[in-house]
């Protein structure tokens, strides 16, 4: 006898198609288009392939470099604007912090047009400043997701261990950089990885800005506006491994951290 | 000789925050080396605000604190010799228990060969040897307020202070904390001031005891000073139990108070208005007729080392300890016996009388509902839509353990000759002239003296009705 239509269990059911229709067979589509040729055979040349070409291989490095790029400018900007508004008493700061997160809430498409018409009016012709043009576009689009994380953590962050080591002896920097900085490192880290991710893919920022610079998202794109479905996959699986180790060695960083001064 | 010396001083420390709240207000005080000085006091009484200007946390908007003679009034937490003990340890949690311990040597300089000595020694100290490698959130409550205790020792601080250290824990493992905490006072002969709310807790600790009441020092003295001569009927409620009437002399050595005459030791002159303590311990039940005043027993409670009795004579509620038990409905006398009872002249005639509380959870006197919520008087609790009072955890409260008393001062009561609209009445039963008002002493139908400033003259045997806003009434609740 049942007496319950729905149990815990079968409320899982949605959620278990949603991840067999959207998340499994996807990837078992990417796979096999990864390592099959245009026959339908089994090989490796996709992968070898992407790996002795100096081009993919140029653009990978290009990516990561806009993306760390990016990520530190977010870093640099975000981090200050998150602990002075964490840490302040302003009775406006929730209005400031929301000025921050506000452009989220703008189409991004529209506000990257407005950006490039900024950029035109500044620098003219905007092909001749790819990889500054590139940079500003992602930290504009990125930079509230460095903020609110860090700002959240700080927020939490127990006031009375700042004055215990100011207690023990520690100055305001002091302070600062043994007990803030270390604590605030999971905020940090969750916006690393919210930007520094996306920034390697999205060149929807970078078309729109004139961009005639490649990395990797636009890599995948060229690969299937050629209908060679075969290595965009190899490349975006191989995205995948890379964003597979990155998520991995920021919890390992974690984890770290919270067990013993590692970072200290 | 070293030990006559203040290490600190506070002179005319005042604390008032933007909002004009004053936490508080000019407080003096002189602490000698090697003291162990406790803040007694209830939640929101400004122990806490002082200790955090000692350590230099907040800044005196009035006033001078001197260490060692020199003033230090203004300077940051981290160049004062002196250490906290937090009231919730605020460990780092990113650090192990050695890397906390270490903290402020490092903030030092100190060569880490004399860190790793210290931190083993400090670690002895407070029994966790060989938990330097441990994480924080791997300790017990207990655990981890020794590691805090021992996180402030290591730096051999001039003064330590600890905010309520032993708060969070549960009452055995605050019993032993209590005494290794004194054990350590002895061993390590640093200053300690220490701050808490538990009576108790106080007496068994401290060299001395500054009993503080809304931002002011009540009293200063030795835990035996405070219990036995407590300066005024705040102290005589807050420190132990006490059995507190208004009452005024009425002979040399003689003093009328709860509806009978007793024989005292305090020389006051005749006609004072006086606050009289008498301890729980002191009251002595007789056979009916033998002692001063007579009554029958309302309650008895077994407590382990003796019985609580409480007598009702006439309205006024007497408290006595005693080991031989007694039954309800008994018809006893009560005796103390001179030296036992405690007169204070009251200068603040503040009047406290008991409330109660009905079927309904509501505050209730002399048959009349006060229009106040039960859950604005116990801190924390909320009330349910069928009056169920609960506490901070959502356990219910029951409110006839709960005794309410209620304090108003002589010059919030108003009389009237319409004795049914006040909230009680009586009769003037003593008057003086005191310049440019009159204070009254009304004996109520209840037996209780009120203590009452008005302008206007009234006779002697005067019937009256006593008006009391209750917005000028203070509550405070014992379990």
């Amino acid at each position: 006898m049942h007496k319950y239509l729905f149990s815990r269990k079968n409320l899982g059911i949605p959620y278990a198609l949603f991840l067999v229709l959207f998340v499994m067979a996807p990837l078992l589509v990417l796979f096999y288009y990864a390592f099959t040729n245009g026959q339908g055979e089994f090989t490796l040349l996709n992968l070898t392939g992407f790996f002795s070409d100096p081009n993919t291989l140029g653009t990978l490095c290009y990516s990561f470099g806009i993306a760390a790029v990016t990520t530190a400018v977010c870093l640099l900007l975000a981090y200050p604007v998150a602990y002075i508004l964490a840490t302040s008493r302003f009775r406006t700061k929730s209005v400031i912090l929301m000025l921050f997160v506000m452009p989220m809430w703008i189409n991004f498409s529209l506000r990257i047009t407005a950006l490039k018409e900024i950029l035109t009016w500044f620098e003219g012709n905007l092909a001749y400043h790819p990889f500054l043009n590139t940079v500003l576009g992602m930290t504009y689009d990125f930079l509230p997701f460095m903020i609110l994380p860090i700002y959240n953590t700080i927020a939490k962050l127990d006031g009375a261990l700042l004055e215990a080591a100011r207690d023990l002896g520690a100055g305001g920097i002091q302070a600062f950089l043994k007990v803030t900085l270390p604590l605030s490192m999971p905020g940090i880290l969750s916006g690393v990885s919210m930007v520094f991710l996306p920034a390697m893919t999205n060149y929807v920022v970078l078309d729109m800005l004139y961009n005639s610079t490649y990395i990797m998202g636009s890599l995948i794109g060229s690969y299937f506006a050629a209908y060679n479905w075969h290595g965009g996959s190899m490349i975006a699986l191989i995205l995948l491994g890379i964003v597979c180790l990155f998520t991995l060695l920021t919890r390992g960083i974690e984890e770290e951290n919270t067990r013993g001064g590692a970072l200290l | 000789m070293e030990h006559m010396t203040n290490i600190i001083e506070l002179k005319h420390i005042t604390k008032t925050y933007e909002d004009g709240f004053s936490a508080v207000s000019d407080f003096n005080l002189e602490v000698k080396k090697g003291e162990f000085i406790t803040f007694l006091g209830p939640s929101g009484c400004g122990k806490t605000t002082t200790l955090r200007m000692i350590a230099g946390f907040d800044i005196p908007t009035e006033g001078e604190i001197l260490l060692n003679g020199k003033p230090i009034t203004e300077l940051p937490p981290n160049e004062r010799p002196i250490n906290t003990v937090f009231q919730r340890y605020a460990l780092f949690p990113h650090m192990n228990i050695y890397e906390n311990i270490a903290f402020g040597l490092r903030q030092k300089k100190t060569p880490e060969n004399v860190i790793m000595k210290k931190v083993r020694k400090v670690l002895e100290l407070v029994d966790l040897e060989g938990f330097e490698k441990r994480s924080i959130d791997t300790l017990s409550g207990g655990q981890q307020q020794r590691v805090a205790i021992a996180r402030a020792v290591v730096n051999e601080p001039q003064i330590l202070l600890l905010d309520e250290p032993l708060g969070a824990l549960d009452l055995k493992m605050r019993k032993e904390m209590q005494l290794e905490l004194k054990e350590m006072h002895r061993e390590l002969g640093i200053t300690f001031i220490y701050v808490t709310h538990d009576q108790e807790e106080a007496l068994t600790m401290s060299d001395k005891i500054v009993v503080m009441a809304e931002g002011k020092m009540q009293q200063i003295g030795t835990p035996e000073d405070i219990y036995n001569e407590p300066i005024n009927a705040f102290v005589a409620d807050f420190i132990g139990d006490s059995n507190i009437f208004n009452g005024i002399m009425t002979g040399k050595l003689k003093a009328r108070f709860c509806g009978g005459e007793f024989a005292c030791v305090d020389d006051v002159e005749e006609g004072t208005h006086i606050t009289a303590v008498v301890r729980p311990e002191d009251v002595i039940l007789t056979a009916p007729g033998q002692g001063q005043i007579r009554g029958i027993v309302s309650s008895v409670i077994f407590k382990g080392m003796h019985y609580e009795i409480t007598v009702e004579s006439g309205k006024n509620e007497i408290v006595a300890q005693s080991v031989h038990s007694a039954k309800v409905g008994d018809r006893v006398g009560v005796h103390v016996d001179p030296d036992n009872i405690h007169i204070m002249i009251a200068e603040d005639h503040t009047n406290i009388f008991p409330a109660e509380i009905n079927k309904n959870n509501e505050l209730e006197y002399n048959g009349t509902v006060l229009d106040v919520a039960l859950t604005s008087i116990v801190k924390g609790s909320r009330q349910t839509e069928d009056g169920t009072l609960l506490d901070v955890n959502g356990s219910e409260i029951d409110t006839r353990k709960l005794r309410i008393k209620i304090s108003i001062k002589p010059q919030d009561i108003e009389l009237t000759d319409e004795q049914e609209e006040g909230l009680v009445q009586g009769y003037i039963s003593n008057l003086i002239y005191k310049g440019d008002h009159y204070s009254y002493v009304i004996h109520t139908d209840l037996e209780q003296d009120f203590v009452v400033d008005d302008e206007y003259l009234w006779n002697m045997e005067d019937q009256v009705g006593l008006l009391m806003p209750v917005e000028k009434m203070i509550f405070s609740v014992k379990k």
